[in-house]
């Protein structure tokens, strides 16, 4: 195989794997600080038990996530060394600017935050576990504004031509705040606390399936029920929004999303389909002209095709775009409906009647994940050819002295480590569900009061 | 060109960036260091202390690898790109040995198994070994010089050519110098038998460091072409060397006087003078080439723009005094002798 298609094997698979882990944090680090907080409060001994058994589990996304993450920090250099010459001048403020301001923040706190209960008061651990979360969302800022100025660039210029030609950073704040990174900051936000309140809600509802721990997995589903009805509805608008921007500013994109090819007209909105990039039609339930309402507010408004694009500038996996996006709508909406219906059972007061609906909870951790992932793969793919919209092109901006033998190499090494990292990762979060926070009291008998 | 105090900002930068990567061989250069001496304790309890010692430590000090490498990429992007994709085979290495370091801190102790913590322990020894040969490796290849040809396209070996004799003996040096700094900052750490253990373990150490010191030293001056050129031309810099020297002079009179926490403070001294004196080295050139000069890479042409530079200059500013902040706290808070608890690894 070519250089260039291992390389992007490469990156997408550490990256992938990567993302499974920091939205974890970001998300379980909200419900943490919500439940210390609840503890500092009340002085309610549950909230105790609830955040250092959260905390333990933490523990292990955020490790995995830094460990992960420190790789793809170095693998723009390794493998995308021409895109890191072109981009350096802009996207290296945005990564030094993530170290100094976001990692230094929540690395050092983390150390008080796992270590420091017996070491420091309360409130001052409870800033800690605030210093680590905040930490954790800066840093999602600084990189989705790295991500979003590859996909909608802003205030630079590009100096030099030929190989020397990169890109300079003319307005700092314009970069920061490009057309697409508010929303993208949002929405990935989101998508974190999703992850993060969906694998809490899933633990405890398995524990108030067992009939153990009922009185704080009780308490813990209720905060996290509460979080995840918010986020998955406000969730919708800052979708809605981020793909507005597409409109404006991706247009091949936001047509592969929905395999819309004709140049310029009214473009449908489905709901499922398949797409025959060979014919350019595409199979499934659709919403005639629901495209062009959504973008227009206008049923017969025309929307830019794939067509009105040269064939090399423009995405080549329609297809998968098009699953991949469709995937992830699917899934928010599914978990819309979801915690719409839970919620209506709580205010109804019959919130953990029903054994089904717990069961659904416990399964449904895996959703958010999947969003997640698919939601990245149709930003991404939808971005191609091009590495900077409309700059520079995938295909450019690799590593040339780099060999194909070499990143077998270091492909195989990171499939073997990875793997074991994963398996481990299942294996320690399973004992530790397994286990239950039963650990964390030292007086068992007084536990057992609590729980 | 823009200013600051009279110096440009390509300098400036080529400044932080030292002290960043300083800042890292200083605080991993214990972690490391302490990892490297792990299969030299036998007891179980031991080995979870001398862990535990680095636990609450070793992550925010890993900050410094993050930033530096972000601080380069942002500085230096030229830099960055030529070097990490040149030395692919090392840095691939070295990534995915700090990841198995990172789990086999956190994995270690989760198991009481005899077989799991036997695995963990000999993965988290190697690790910390290697990662601190392959440091060494890297700046010995940087001071030699890589074949990079027009363009910073690098047309030298794929595989092995980075391990030469030169980076294998500054790779060895790296090591011998990061676990006398770990097994001081483990005296500081820990109290009775393994206290002990260390004080018997850190005299071998030291020979190990000053033997492959000397031996480094002079096969730098004989061997490596124009080493000493930047001392001649201006003697000032003359005090860089002798620095480093009395540094590590003292380092051994302190630790036989007890004194570890002095000790520490000149084997961290011991590192920032001899970085110091790669930089006053090779300034301006960042990585030179070995195939004509003019194709090296400096801090002037691998530097990003003067826009870009001054707007990072500030983020320095405003951010360092935060760091400083959040460090001081953390190391306060788990001042003293390792106390293992509930929450320890």
């Amino acid at each position: 195989m070519d250089t260039e298609i291992l390389a992007r094997i490469q990156f997408a698979f550490t990256i992938a794997f990567h993302y499974i882990y920091p939205p974890l944090s970001i998300g379980i680090g909200l419900i943490m600080v919500i439940m210390e907080g609840m503890y500092l409060k009340t002085k309610n001994k549950q909230y105790e038990i609830l955040t250092r058994f959260w905390l333990k589990i933490f523990a292990i996304t955020f490790g995995i996530g830094v460990a992960t993450g420190i790789i793809m920090e170095f693998e723009f250099g390794t493998n995308w060394s021409v895109y890191s010459r072109y981009v350096g001048d802009i996207f290296g403020s945005a990564l030094a600017a993530e170290g100094l301001f976001a990692f230094g923040l929540e690395s050092a706190f983390l150390g008080v935050l796992l270590f420091g209960w017996n070491r420091v008061s309360p409130k001052v651990h409870f800033i800690s576990t605030i210093g680590v979360f905040l930490g954790s969302m800066f840093s999602a800022v600084w990189i989705v504004v790295a991500n979003s100025w590859q996909q909608t660039p802003a205030g630079y210029h590009i100096v030099g031509e030929g190989f020397n030609a990169r890109a300079e950073v003319t307005d700092f704040w314009a970069m920061v705040f490009n057309p697409s990174s508010v929303d993208r900051i949002i929405h990935v936000w989101q998508g974190a606390f999703l992850a993060g309140a969906f694998l809490v809600l899933s633990v405890h509802a398995y524990y108030l399936l067992k009939g153990r721990y009922i009185e704080i997995s009780k308490k813990a589903f209720k905060i996290a029920l509460g979080l995840a009805t918010i986020v998955s509805l406000t969730q919708l608008l800052s979708g809605h929004s981020s793909a507005d921007g597409v409109a404006v500013n991706q247009p091949a994109k936001l047509a592969a999303m929905e395999g819309h090819y004709e140049k310029s007209a009214p473009a449908d909105l489905y709901l499922f389909g398949w797409v025959n990039d060979e014919t350019q039609e595409v199979t499934g339930i659709k919403l005639p002209g629901g495209l062009s309402f959504l973008v227009h507010q206008d049923f017969d408004a025309p929307i830019t095709g794939l067509n009105a694009f040269p064939k090399e500038d423009r995405p080549g996996q329609v297809n998968a775009v098009f699953q991949f996006y469709h995937i992830m709508i699917s899934i928010g909406m599914f978990l819309i409906g979801l915690t719409l219906y839970a919620s209506f059972l709580w205010w109804r007061g019959k919130l953990f009647d029903k054994k089904w609906l717990l069961k659904i909870f416990a399964f449904s951790v895996l959703l958010p994940q999947i969003a997640n992932q698919v939601g990245w793969f149709a930003a991404e793919m939808g971005r191609q050819p091009w590495i900077v919209y409309g700059h520079l092109r995938t295909n450019e901006g690799f590593s040339q002295e780099v060999s194909s033998n070499q990143i077998l190499f270091s492909l195989i090494l990171f499939l073997v480590v990875y793997t074991l990292l994963f398996l481990l990762f299942i294996y320690s979060l399973n004992k530790k569900i397994k286990h239950g926070p039963y650990d964390e009291a030292k007086n068992p008998d007084e536990f057992l009061k609590y729980v | 060109m823009e200013y600051f105090l009279g110096i440009d900002y390509p300098t400036l930068w080529f400044l932080v960036v030292g002290l960043l990567f300083s800042g890292y061989a200083i605080l991993e250069g214990f972690d490391y260091g302490a990892g490297a001496w792990h299969l030299f304790f036998k007891k179980d309890l031991s080995r979870r202390i001398a862990i535990n010692a680095i636990g609450p430590l070793w992550d925010a000090n890993q900050v410094w690898l993050v930033i530096g490498g972000g601080a380069l990429f942002a500085g230096f992007p030229v830099m960055y790109a030529t070097m990490l994709s040149s030395m692919y085979v090392p840095f691939m290495l070295f990534l995915m040995l700090l990841v198995l370091r990172s789990s086999a801190i956190k994995f270690r102790s989760a198991e009481q198994m005899l077989w799991w913590r036997k695995t963990w322990d000999i993965i988290y020894f190697t690790s910390n070994v290697l990662i601190s040969f392959l440091l060494g490796v890297v700046l010995a290849n940087i001071l030699q010089g890589l074949e990079i040809g027009e363009n910073y396209s690098y047309k030298g070996g794929m595989f092995f050519s980075f391990l030469n004799p030169y980076a294998i003996m500054v790779g060895l040096t790296t090591v011998s110098l990061f676990m006398t700094q770990g097994a001081i900052f483990l005296l500081l750490k820990t109290e009775g038998r393994l206290h002990a253990r260390l004080t018997f373990l850190l005299k071998k150490g030291m020979i190990f460091f000053i033997v492959s010191f000397a031996v480094t030293s002079l096969y730098t001056l004989v061997f490596l072409p124009g080493v000493t050129d930047r001392f001649k031309e201006n003697p000032v810099f003359f005090i860089v060397p002798v620095l480093a020297f009395l540094a590590v002079a003292n380092v051994p009179r302190l630790v036989s006087k007890k004194k570890y926490g002095i000790a520490l403070v000149f084997s961290s001294l011991t590192m920032a003078f001899l970085l110091m004196l790669v930089a006053v080295q090779l300034y301006p050139v960042l990585l030179p080439s070995s195939v004509d000069p003019a194709y090296s890479v400096t801090i002037y042409n691998a530097a990003s723009s003067q826009k870009s530079l001054g707007i990072m200059l500030t983020i320095v500013l405003i951010g360092s005094p935060l760091l400083a902040g959040y460090f001081l706290f953390l190391y306060r808070t788990f001042h003293g002798k390792v106390k293992l608890d509930d929450t320890s690894y």
